[in-house]
C-alpha cells in the first residue's frame, strides 16, 4: 500500500506505533518521578504551619488547589487536542482528548469534594453555591460528563472524533463566559468567597508545598493521560485486527 | 433564505410540529411549582420570575433535536449541504424559524404563566423582555448540540446534557436582570445588556459551530 | 463543461472500496455506473456531490469557473427530500425558491415541470397522500424546476414501473441533449445513447482499509 503524501511525514512523526514505544519508555520514570514528587509534597504539606483560624483543616487545600488548577489544564489539553483532530486531522489528537476526559472528570471531583470537604467547617453545610470558584468547577464537571456521555454515545470513531472536537472547543470558548457570569451572579448574592488565595500574600511556608504538589499532580496527569492514551490505542487497534480478520474471513 | 425560514415556521407551526407542545410543557412546569413549594403567595412573588425563566429554557429544549433530524431522515439536509449558499447561513435561519414558531410563543406566554406565580407588573414586564432578548440564545447554543446529536438515537437527552451547563450564563443574566428591575439596588441595564451580548455571541458561534458538526456528521 | 476525476479513491470511513479511478464526462454524456449492491456506487456519487469528503484524488468541473461539482448538481438519493406534511407545490416551491442560484438559467415552472413527470393536477395535494411511485417522481420533478448542468442520480428508477422509468429516461435524455451532465448508479439500463460505463466489480478490486494508523504496523 502506498500512502506517501504530504501530510504523513507529520503522521510520522507522532505516530501510534512510535508513540507506543516512546510512552512505554518513559513511563516509568514519569510514574517514579509522580510517586517521588507525592512523597516530598505530602511531607511538606504535613509540616507547613497550620492556619491560626482554620486549623488543621487547611491541608486540604493542598489537593484542593491543585486538583482544581488540573480541572482546568485538563480541559485546556482537550481543547488543543481538538484543534489537532479539526485542523491536522492528527489520530492522536482524538486519542488524546478521549483519553483526557474521564481523568479531568476525576480530578474535577476531587477538586469538588475536597472543596466541599474544606468548605464544610467554614460554611456550616456541605456545599455552598456562593463560593465562585466551586460552582464554576462544578459546571465544568458538568460539561465533563456531557462530553464523556458524548463520545460514548457515537459508535464510530471517526465521525466521533470531529463532532467531540466541535463540542469541545464550543464548551472551551464558554469557560470564561460561564466563570465570568458565576462570579457575577456571586457578588450580587453575598459577598467575597471564604476560599482566598491571593498570590502575593501567601506565605513561602504554605506556598512551596502547594508548588510541589502542584507539580506532582501535573505530572500524575500526564501519567494517567499517557496510560490511557496507551490503552485507547491498543483498543483500536484490536478493532483494526478484527476488521481485518472479518474481512479476511469473507 | 426566506423560503426556508417560512417552510421551517410552517413544518413546526402544523400537526406534529411541536411548537405547541412547547408552550403545553412550559405550562406544566409552571404548574407543578406552587405543588412543590407550596401555596404562599409571598414566596411565589419572590422565586416566580427565576422558575418563569427555568420553566422557558427547559420548553426551548425540548424541540431542539428535530432541528436538524427531520431534514436528515427524508434527505433534505443532503441538499441543503450542497447548495452554495453557506450552510452557517442556513443553520441560523433555521434556528431563527424555530424560535419563531417554539421560542417567540413561550416568550408571549411568559406573563400569563406569571399571573400563576403572583408575579407584580414590573417583574412580568422584567421577565418578558429578557426571555425575549435572551431565550434565542439558548436555541442558537442549542443548535450546536442538535447538529451533534443528529444521528443518534437519544439525540435529545444528549443535547439537554450538553446544553444546559453553557447556557447557564443566559440563565444567569436573565433572572438577575429581572431582580435588578424589581429589587431597588440591583442594576437592570447592565445584566440585560450582558444578555443581548451573549444572544449575539452566540449567533456566530452557534451557527458556525452547527455547520461544521452537520458537514462532520455527513455519511 | 467536463466533469473529470482523477485517480479517485472511493472510500467510506474506513474502508476503500477502489483506487484510482478515472473518467471524464463531457457536456451531453452520461456516465452510467454499474456494480452489485454494496460496491461503493452510492458512496461515488455522494462523493461527487460534495456529501462525503474525497480522501485521494480529486474531481473537477472544467469551464464553469472554481464552482465545485457538487454545487452545480443536482443530487437525487434513496430518499425524496419533501415533506410528507407539505402539499406537493409547496416542497417544489419551496426548493425551486432555496436552491435558486443566479448562475445557472432557470427552470421550469411548477405545473410544466409535474407534466413532464405525468402527475399534472396533484400541486395540491399533501405529498404523504401519494404513492410511494408518484412521490418518487414527484420529487423528480426538482430537477426541471430548477437547474443544475449535473444530475447525479442514485437509483432513480427502482420505485417506479416500466412506464415511469421510460418517461424518466426521456427527461435525461432531454437534460443531455440540452448539453447536461448525468451520473447515474442503476440497475436498469436507461436507454441513453452517449453513456459512458463505469462498472464498479467487486471481483476486480482488492478490498483494503484505509491506511490505519492504528494498525498493527502503524503506518499500514
Amino acid at each position: 500500500m502506498t500512502t506517501t503524501t504530504a501530510g504523513n511525514t507529520f503522521t510520522n512523526l507522532a505516530n501510534p506505533t512510535r508513540f507506543l514505544n516512546l510512552s512505554g519508555a518513559v513511563l516509568p520514570w514519569m510514574a517514579g518521578v509522580t510517586a517521588l514528587l507525592f512523597a516530598v509534597g505530602l511531607f511538606m504539606a504535613f509540616n507547613a504551619p497550620e492556619d491560626y483560624q482554620q486549623g488543621v483543616t487547611v491541608r486540604i487545600m493542598y489537593i484542593h488547589v491543585p486538583a482544581a488548577w488540573l480541572s482546568m489544564m485538563c480541559y485546556t489539553v482537550m481543547a488543543i487536542s481538538a484543534i489537532g483532530t479539526l485542523v491536522w486531522r492528527h489520530p492522536l489528537a482524538d486519542v488524546s482528548a478521549k483519553a483526557a476526559a474521564p481523568i479531568g472528570a476525576a480530578f474535577t471531583f476531587l477538586a469538588l469534594v475536597t472543596g466541599s470537604l474544606w468548605g464544610k467547617p467554614m460554611w456550616g453545610a456541605w456545599w455552598a453555591w456562593g463560593d465562585a470558584r466551586l460552582t464554576s468547577v462544578f459546571v465544568l464537571f458538568l460539561m465533563y460528563l456531557g462530553l464523556i456521555a458524548l463520545i460514548r454515545a457515537i459508535p464510530d470513531p471517526s465521525r466521533a472524533a470531529r463532532l467531540t472536537a466541535i463540542v469541545i472547543l464550543v464548551g472551551f470558548v464558554n469557560i470564561p463566559i460561564i466563570k465570568f457570569s458565576v462570579e457575577w451572579w456571586n457578588t450580587l448574592h453575598q459577598p467575597a468567597s471564604v476560599i482566598r488565595l491571593d498570590g502575593p500574600s501567601i506565605h513561602p511556608s504554605i506556598l512551596y508545598p502547594l508548588l510541589v504538589m502542584a507539580l506532582a499532580f501535573t505530572l500524575l496527569f500526564f501519567t494517567l493521560h499517557f496510560s490511557a492514551m496507551r490503552a485507547e490505542i491498543w483498543r483500536r487497534r484490536v478493532a483494526s485486527m478484527r476488521r481485518r480478520a472479518a474481512q479476511a474471513a469473507a | 433564505m426566506g423560503a426556508l425560514f417560512v417552510r421551517d415556521l410552517k413544518l413546526s407551526l402544523r400537526a406534529g410540529g411541536g411548537a405547541l407542545l412547547g408552550i403545553l410543557f412550559f405550562l406544566a412546569v409552571i404548574a407543578v411549582i406552587p405543588f412543590g413549594v407550596g401555596p404562599d403567595l409571598n414566596l411565589l412573588a419572590r422565586i416566580g420570575p427565576a422558575f418563569v425563566w427555568i420553566g422557558a429554557l427547559l420548553a426551548s429544549l425540548l424541540g431542539l433535536d428535530r432541528l436538524f433530524q427531520i431534514d436528515r431522515e427524508d434527505g433534505s439536509l443532503d441538499i441543503m449541504l450542497m447548495q452554495s449558499s453557506p450552510l452557517v447561513l442556513t443553520v441560523l435561519v433555521k434556528c431563527l424559524a424555530h424560535w419563531t414558531a417554539t421560542g417567540l410563543p413561550l416568550v408571549i406566554a411568559s406573563p400569563f404563566l406569571g399571573l400563576f406565580m403572583n408575579i407584580s407588573g414590573v417583574a412580568m414586564a422584567a421577565v418578558f423582555a429578557t426571555l425575549l432578548v435572551g431565550s434565542p440564545a439558548i436555541t442558537l447554543i442549542g443548535a450546536v448540540g442538535a447538529a451533534v446529536a443528529v444521528a443518534l438515537p437519544r439525540g435529545g437527552l444528549l443535547l439537554a446534557v450538553l446544553v444546559l451547563p453553557l447556557s447557564i450564563p443566559v440563565l444567569i443574566f436573565g433572572v438577575s436582570a429581572v431582580n435588578g428591575a424589581i429589587a431597588e439596588p440591583a442594576p437592570f441595564l447592565q445584566p440585560f445588556l450582558m444578555l443581548v451580548a451573549i444572544t449575539l455571541f452566540f449567533a456566530v458561534l452557534g451557527p458556525l459551530a452547527a455547520a461544521a458538526a452537520l458537514r462532520a456528521s455527513s455519511d | 463543461m467536463r466533469l473529470v476525476a482523477e485517480d479517485l479513491t472511493v472510500a467510506r470511513a474506513d474502508r476503500i472500496f477502489f483506487r484510482g479511478v478515472e473518467f471524464g464526462v463531457e457536456e451531453g454524456e452520461a456516465l452510467l455506473v454499474t456494480g452489485p449492491n454494496g460496491v461503493g456506487k452510492s458512496t461515488l456519487l455522494r462523493m461527487i456531490a460534495g456529501l462525503l469528503p474525497v480522501p485521494g484524488g480529486r474531481f473537477t468541473l472544467d469551464g464553469l469557473d472554481d464552482r465545485s461539482p457538487g454545487e452545480a448538481s443536482h443530487y437525487l438519493g434513496h430518499r425524496n427530500a419533501m415533506k410528507h406534511d407539505m402539499s406537493v407545490r409547496e416542497n417544489l416551491t419551496f426548493w425551486q425558491q432555496f436552491m435558486q442560484d443566479d448562475r445557472f438559467e432557470d427552470g421550469a415552472p411548477l405545473f410544466e415541470a409535474t407534466e413532464s413527470l405525468g402527475l399534472g393536477g396533484l400541486e395540491h395535494l399533501p405529498f404523504g397522500y401519494l404513492s410511494a411511485g408518484q412521490q418518487r417522481r414527484m420529487a423528480m420533478a426538482r430537477l426541471l424546476m430548477v437547474h443544475r448542468p449535473v444530475w447525479i442520480l442514485d437509483e432513480p428508477t427502482a420505485a417506479l414501473d416500466a412506464a415511469s422509468s421510460e418517461m424518466f429516461a426521456g427527461l435525461v435524455r432531454r437534460h443531455m441533449a440540452d448539453g447536461g451532465i448525468v451520473v447515474a448508479a442503476t440497475h436498469q439500463p436507461l436507454g441513453l445513447d452517449a453513456a459512458h460505463s463505469l462498472a464498479l466489480d467487486p471481483n476486480d478490486r482488492d478490498v483494503e482499509f484505509a491506511a490505519d494508523p492504528f494498525a498493527a504496523d502503524g503506518v499500514a
